[in-house]
């Protein structure tokens, strides 16, 4: 598992893409469904946005988004699928 | 008659702290309640049914909203989507694939500072109507656009 996170200030505006490695297994997979239901994208301890997401966000999901803030901040983003399995980054805004 | 009286009064007092339970975990709480993962919403079959359990109504405005996908997608199993909206005060956004066996695909909440500008990919059984649905201010208004898809990308 991991989290890949590119977080760009520019203007007061954060730019954040984030990619998650899960497989995002739908009812028909063996094994399935299993996948990611929630992502938080937070900025310095706070939680910006909340995802949540169903079984038909693709595999190995990715994220863009913007939001307000300045270089040097702590961008985290971390997530929780439906069997509990979980996993968090935090980035240094550059 | 006094203890049919006072099984009234019990009655009352419990009908009232029931509604004062709900509204103080509805005051108290609120972007807790919205942060939940929705299982209603997402279980939802049929557009309406999920766009109901969402926004409250299976029939919003066309709005301010927009939303950038492409016209023919290749690959159903990934399929780039942006939503993005210049209107005031957008606390949620949302996905909907119409002819998914569940249409709600994403559903977002937006915190202090969050922009209503949002990029995923997700998946498409089949060439269908996507609806991307904002809330600015009490109100959802929403976009609706056509993904032709050559390979369908639900099944196992």
């Amino acid at each position: 598992m991991s989290i890949r996170v590119r977080a760009q200030e520019s203007n007061g505006v954060i730019n954040i893409r984030a990619l998650m490695s899960h497989d995002m297994l739908v009812p028909e997979d063996d094994g399935g469904p299993h996948f990611i239901e929630t992502v938080e994208i937070g900025r310095n301890g706070e939680t910006v946005l909340t995802a949540n997401w169903n079984y038909t966000v693709s595999r190995n999901p990715f994220v863009q988004t913007e939001i307000d803030g300045s270089a040097g901040d702590t961008v985290s983003v971390s997530w929780t699928d439906n069997k509990g399995e979980s996993d968090s980054t935090e980035v240094e805004v550059g | 008659m006094i203890s049919t009286k006072r099984r009234v009064f019990l009655k009352g007092t419990l009908a009232a702290g029931t509604v004062g339970v709900a509204v103080g975990a509805g005051l108290l709480a609120p972007s807790k309640l919205l942060a939940a993962w929705p299982s209603e919403a997402f279980a939802a079959e049929g557009l309406e049914a999920a766009m109901e359990a969402v926004t409250g109504s299976s029939d919003i405005a066309d709005g301010d909203v927009t939303l950038s996908a492409p016209e023919i997608a290749e690959n159903g199993a990934v399929v780039p989507v942006s939503i993005e909206s210049s209107l005031d005060d957008i606390t949620e956004m949302a996905v909907f694939v119409e002819l998914n066996n569940q249409p709600l695909t994403a559903h977002y909440v937006l915190g202090d500072g969050a922009h209503a500008n949002i990029s995923g990919r997700i998946r498409m059984g089949e060439s269908s109507n996507v609806v991307a649905a904002v809330k600015s201010g009490d109100t959802w208004y929403k976009t609706v656009q056509e993904v032709k898809v050559t390979v369908g990308g639900c099944g196992g």
